[in-house]
């Protein structure tokens, strides 16, 4: 029985972290919901746009969840992958159900899909926002190859909790673009080490823009992701105002360090140079009372 | 993209009503295989839409290799191709066609 | 397209804004109502300040004049593309943001957005795309990304996207294609206060792009699949 999140496809992972057989697929492959931008441009399609929703129970808890398959298109929202999030965001608000899941590995609006990839992201925002606003728990997890980027570095950053393993990345602009507008000592899109200081696992966990750090395990990402439901966390004006003022502070104490050691350092971690070695038990437990919340 | 079609029969069918099945991505050097079954159709159907043209003969020949190891009726197969080679394409062949009429969940 | 004259048009019994740096801020008066205003100009780099200022001035808004409609006015040149910004966390900034135009909106606050220069996605997607109602001047244009970048990712030759960016309405960045598809209302021209005060009027809270973006035949399948994944 395969463990690693990071090497599972997106069915493998989502059949792994809710409960045994309580799966049901909405718009199943046999519906065929294909692309057609990918079509007019003679690209390959998949028969369920690269994304699977459906509903489940987690811990016995009843919920709807999402899956990106980050080797079609890099996880990339198409119009109707996008729709089919954007609808069962709208599911489980008339619904009720316990929460949303989104297992997000994507590089944002499918570029191929140009305009009609950046409305269905947009719809995506909105509608994690709204779904949160009415009540219901959305969470995300990232722990693929592919990361989270792009405009749905902003959808993830939406969700109440954000799980991450030290594999996973959390980003708004890639490294690589990056790099082609401002140069490779922008940004080094091959030095790994440096990608990984700045938009990795470990430093979103410090940072606090990852709330649990796990293993690269599925059974650590269900249980981080059912306690994460569990935990709730509404969206109104008092939480915005705390996140506010976390992010002011933020831009106060780290805005002019010029790479994450110098902010985990600043944070009082004592050898930063050594974060990247450490396991993650050991790293949580060091940063109890250091990381932002 | 290339799409290509082909048709076995003297198959058997499954011995009970199934559930459609889906395995693999498409990903460079991978393909999806959907198995599902076919009312109307008695017949082992295949459709592939694929990103590598000119290659009919091979894909007639993996389809008859598949056929031959499971001679199965009354199914509709449907591939997703992403130049996936011969040795892959007949993997999936066989893991979809063990998700579909083997004992465990799809 | 300047700011002032735009603000001029816009709200023609007056306003205060003013710009600091490439950030507006202020109030218009246009007719009975009056706006809170947040905007950029100079084709703004959004990184981590300007998004924090903007949900700063949206804040301000819920906690010192309830109900008071708020009008983006967008002109962006899209998120900044440093290693900094990253480092820092825009993506939750601009997270931060867009959930504060969620709970103005649910607080009863109207949100319309004016596109009035340009707007590429990472600088438009947390502001004005949040909007009940969302329009652009005529010749405004919204893009994904920068040719060059988009060439890179998608490893296809500049000029083939180009060719694309000319000829299909997925990919070309005019405003009007975006009305087609649904993500913008309309696009606005002479009497901007008329049609800002319609938009205030017509605006709700539901997110009616999809519906728009179909029954204008820009977006064939996207409302019937979130239907579909609703009910289904």
């Amino acid at each position: 029985m395969m463990q690693s999140y990071y090497e599972a496809t997106a069915r493998e992972r989502l059949a792994a972290i809710v409960d045994a057989g309580s799966l049901r697929e909405i718009l199943p492959p046999p519906a065929r919901t294909l692309s057609p931008h990918l079509m007019a441009l003679d690209l390959p399609t998949a028969f369920d746009d690269g994304v699977i929703i459906g509903s489940a129970t987690l811990a016995g808890l009843p919920i709807l969840a999402a899956a990106q398959e980050g080797g079609f298109m890099g996880g990339a929202v198409g119009e109707v992958h996008g729709a089919k999030i954007a609808g069962l965001l709208a599911r489980a608000v008339a619904t009720r159900v316990a929460g949303v899941v989104l297992l997000l590995e994507t590089g944002g609006v499918r570029l191929q899909e140009a305009n009609a990839g950046l409305i269905a992201v947009s719809e995506i925002i909105r509608a994690i926002c709204a779904t949160r606003v009415a009540g219901i728990p959305v969470v995300a997890a990232i722990g693929g190859q592919y990361g989270c980027f792009g405009g749905m570095g902003i959808a993830a950053s939406c969700c109440g909790t954000v799980v991450m393993s030290e594999e996973g990345r959390l980003g708004l602009s890639g490294p690589e673009v990056i790099e082609t507008a401002h140069g490779v000592d922008e940004f080094d899109s091959r030095d790994r080490a440096l990608v990984w200081r700045t938009v990795g696992g470990k430093h979103r966990y410090l940072l606090g823009d990852a709330q649990v750090l796990v293993d690269d395990r599925l059974d650590a990402f269900r249980d981080a992701l059912a306690a994460a439901l569990r935990a709730g966390g509404r969206l109104d004006l008092a939480a915005l105002e705390r996140e506010h003022a976390m992010l002011a502070r933020r831009l106060d104490a780290y805005g002019t360090c010029r790479d994450a050691e110098e902010i985990w350092r600043a944070m009082g971690i004592e050898a930063p140079q050594d974060v990247p070695m450490l396991p993650t038990d050991v790293l949580v437990a060091a940063c109890k009372s250091r990381r932002a919340a | 993209m290339e799409r290509l079609a082909f048709r076995f029969d003297g198959g058997v069918p499954a011995a009970s009503a199934r559930q459609p099945c889906i395995v693999g991505v498409v990903a460079s050097g991978n393909l999806e295989v959907l198995i599902e079954p076919s009312a109307s159709d008695s017949a082992c159907a295949i459709e592939i839409n694929t990103a590598a043209h000119g290659f009919r003969a091979t894909w007639q020949a993996v389809m008859a290799d598949f056929f031959a190891r499971h001679p199965i009726a009354g199914v509709r197969i449907s591939i997703n191709d992403a130049g996936a080679t011969p040795a892959i394409v007949s993997l999936r062949l066989d893991q979809a066609f063990e998700a579909y009429a083997g004992d465990g969940a799809p | 397209m300047d700011w002032r004259d735009v603000a001029r048009r816009l709200f023609p019994d007056g306003h205060d804004i003013v710009a600091d740096g490439d950030l507006l801020s202020g109030a218009g008066r246009c007719g009975d109502a009056t706006f809170a205003v947040v905007g950029s100009t100079n084709h703004a780099e959004a990184g981590v300040e300007i998004a924090l200022a903007m949900a700063r001035l949206v804040l301000a808004t819920m906690r010192d004049h309830a109900g008071r409609p708020i009008l983006f006015l967008v002109d962006t040149s899209g998120q900044r593309l440093r290693h900094r910004d990253e480092l820092l966390g825009i993506n939750r900034c601009m997270a931060h943001l867009a959930k504060c135009v969620e709970v103005a909106r649910a607080r009863g606050h109207r949100v319309v957005a004016l596109v009035y220069d340009q707007a590429l996605s990472g600088g438009f997607l947390a502001s004005g795309m949040m909007a009940d109602v969302c329009a652009a001047l005529p010749e405004a244009e919204i893009r994904v990304m920068n040719l060059p970048a988009m060439a890179r990712v998608t490893r296809q030759p500049e000029e083939r996207l180009r060719a694309l960016a000319a000829t299909s309405p997925v990919f070309a960045p005019g405003a009007i294609n975006y009305v087609r598809m649904g993500a913008i209302d309309a696009l606005w021209d002479g009497d901007l206060a008329a049609h800002l005060l319609a938009a205030l009027r017509d605006a709700a809270p539901d997110d009616v792009r999809r519906d728009a973006g179909l029954a204008r035949g820009g977006r064939a399948l996207a409302a019937p699949i979130a239907a579909r994944a609703a009910v289904e």
